[in-house]
């Protein structure tokens, strides 16, 4: 005869309600881990998609997600000379953020290495890759962007012809595709007014030196476009990324362009850490404690229920143990019971938390390990709280039972 | 040699506190119960009555004396907890003033309870416990939780369970102080039946004068010494009182 089940028979309401509240506390620990794991995967979304092997950024600098990094379009004619490289391309990636329709848009702009990549490798829901050099974009569906849906962007104006899932920056923003010309001109668009004070300084500058006085041209260039000005750089893309040749060490190439002046190289696992390290570290930690803090609470409060279970029963118990029960009857009455509302408190908290951690405004993204470890914790716990009331429970004396 | 005695008290002495916090709550008490016999303990309130149940059931050790159920003596020889228990459970029945039935167990399950803890298989338990429930008039109410049944039914119930696992020796502390007189007499009267079918010695703690026709024994205590004595002598002293 299972005691435990029929001294919860009895209480079934205050337990039941008792396993939910600590159901919805596991929840939230399953949560946590779901959002620290989010949080780890988002970063990691774009660094993977693009498949790189070897990142070249401005010098000194963490690479274009950690902070600015800046380099001439050049470095992609450079680096793809590098023996063992395959594929150079230029990679654009900015944060802006935009009205539309009455609200604001925030969103990732990632350029793409256009003809080479259109954009095929990404988690595709709907529509297709670019198909064109400019004014289509592929957008996450988190930006809330239809599809055929028409974005006025710098002076541009770009069509959604493609819709991802899940693909958003570590900050949570929603990236959308562009090819990186177009990805620039969204990032360094300027006012008419601003390029035409430019041209007019650039113009009272030459003018100020003998070299403008004596060329003509050169007064003439200074107060047309930049373009047209040979000392002047084209738009600067952040960095540049490259695929390494099969059996090519990457240790190698990175010694090569580590020479050059104007570079630092990452292979791809030292810019995954550098991503995780800077930017998600701390929210990782600040989870972590959450999660500890929240596992003890779960435990405490466990602790305190299965304890006033069993103050709720020491006359029964004392009965028990009047009657001749071994003392291991009764300290299974009690750790059955904290083990079967850590279970079903789990179940609660799994079915609760699969049903709304869709519905959060970021990823939680529970994995099968992620589910055990729990489980394990909450094994754990429910031993642990059931000690108070086994040890209330062993010095019940059975005359206790008597008067 | 003749069949061993159901209980044997020799020189039961209690002792609470020391020192001058010393309280001496039983002393030298010596009872002998025959199989089948049964006993009734009478005394007024603090007289080492309870005192004297707690020992002979092996709840609380005596300070000094000993005692033997079924011819077993006991303080010499199973001293750990655990064994004291395993031998309450296979060789002793409670009843109590109030019918202490657990509360989260049906009729059946309380008494069933005491089957599976000898290590009976649950059917067999329950066959027993639907049994003795049937024999003491409870076997419709088996279903029942405590709070269900009348006093009259729980203390059915309790001494179910007390004879569950046919004990040499049923010990009953004031069984009948929560009835009217009617089923309080049903009650001693139930005592008795149980004692001559199944053999089993019974020890009363009662204040009912009322139904000790019933007794083959009595006993007084007072100040915490026992003695023998008889219907008339205690009939005539209730009486004169």
């Amino acid at each position: 005869m299972n005691l435990a089940i029929r001294d919860i028979r009895r209480n079934s309401g205050r337990f039941a309600l008792t396993t939910i509240g600590i159901g919805m506390l596991l929840m939230v620990v399953l949560g946590m881990g779901g959002i620290y794991r989010g949080l780890v995967d988002d970063a990691l979304v774009v660094t993977r998609g693009v498949g790189a092997d070897v990142w070249v950024v401005q010098r000194d600098t963490r690479g274009p997600f950690a902070e600015i990094s800046r380099l001439p379009r050049s470095v992609v004619d450079r680096v793809a000379t590098v023996p063992g490289i395959h594929g150079a391309k230029e990679f654009v990636f900015h944060t802006i953020q935009r009205e539309h329709r009455g609200k604001p848009l925030r969103m990732g702009v990632l350029g793409l290495g256009w003809p080479i990549d259109k954009g095929e490798g990404l988690p595709l829901v709907a529509g297709r890759p670019l198909a064109q050099n400019h004014f289509e974009m592929i957008a996450d569906e988190s930006l809330g962007l239809a599809l055929g849906e028409k974005l006025r962007l710098a002076k541009d104006t770009y069509t959604v012809v493609g819709l991802t899932r899940w693909l958003v920056a570590s900050g949570g923003d929603g990236i959308a595709c562009f090819t990186s010309r177009d990805a620039q001109a969204i990032q360094f668009d300027e006012p008419g007014e601003s390029i035409r004070l430019e041209r007019r300084a650039r113009r009272a500058r030459a003018d100020a030196i003998d070299f403008g006085r004596t060329q003509p041209r050169v007064l003439e260039r200074a107060a047309g476009t930049s373009r047209d000005i040979a000392a002047l750089p084209g738009p600067a893309i952040s960095a540049v990324i490259a695929g390494l040749a099969p059996g090519v060490d990457p240790a190698n190439v990175q010694r090569i362009m580590g020479g050059w002046g104007d570079v630092t190289v990452y292979t791809a696992t030292q810019q995954e850490e550098l991503l995780l390290k800077g930017s998600v570290d701390r929210a990782r930690r600040q989870i972590l404690l959450f999660r500890v803090l929240l596992t003890i609470i779960s435990a405490v409060i466990m602790a305190l229920i299965i304890y006033t279970l069993t103050l709720d029963k020491l006359h029964p118990i004392a009965l028990l143990k009047l009657i001749g029960a071994p003392n291991r009857t009764i300290m299974g009455l009690i750790l059955q019971q904290s083990l079967i509302m850590g279970a079903l408190a789990y179940g609660v908290g799994y079915l609760i938390g699969m049903r709304l951690f869709p519905l959060f405004p970021r990823r939680v993204l529970v994995t099968n390990d992620d589910l055990l470890r729990v489980a394990g914790i909450v094994l754990l716990i429910s031993v642990v709280a059931s000690l108070l009331g086994i040890w209330k429970a062993m010095r019940v004396a059975p005359n206790e039972a008597i008067g | 040699m003749g069949e061993p005695l159901a209980l044997e008290a020799s020189g039961l002495t209690k002792v609470y506190g020391h020192g001058h916090t010393e309280v001496v709550a039983m002393r030298d008490a010596t009872m002998r119960v025959r199989r089948g016999e049964v006993v009734a303990l009478l005394g007024p309130s603090g007289a080492g009555k309870s005192t004297f149940l707690l020992c002979v059931g092996l709840i609380n050790p005596p300070t000094r004396g000993s005692v033997a159920i079924g011819g077993r003596l006991i303080q010499d020889g199973p001293d750990s907890l655990g064994d004291l228990r395993r031998f309450r459970r296979e060789h002793i029945g409670f009843v109590f003033q109030k019918s202490n039935l657990i509360p989260f167990l049906s009729a059946v399950e309380n008494v069933q309870v005491v089957g599976e803890l000898v290590g009976k298989a649950p059917s067999v338990a329950r066959r027993r416990a639907m049994e003795l429930l049937g024999e003491l008039g409870v076997g419709a109410r088996s279903l029942n939780m405590p709070t269900q049944l009348s006093g009259g039914e729980q203390q059915r119930v309790t001494v179910a369970r007390a004879l569950a696992n046919q004990p040499s020796l049923i010990l009953a502390d004031e069984p009948t102080a929560a009835l009217d007189s009617v089923r309080g007499r049903q009650v001693m009267q139930l005592f008795r039946d149980v004692s001559h079918t199944h053999g089993t010695a019974v020890i009363v703690v009662t204040h009912d004068h009322r139904a000790l026709d019933v007794f083959d024994t009595i006993y007084e205590m007072e100040d915490g010494v026992l003695t023998q004595t008889t219907h008339a002598s205690v009939l005539g002293q209730r009486s004169a009182g």
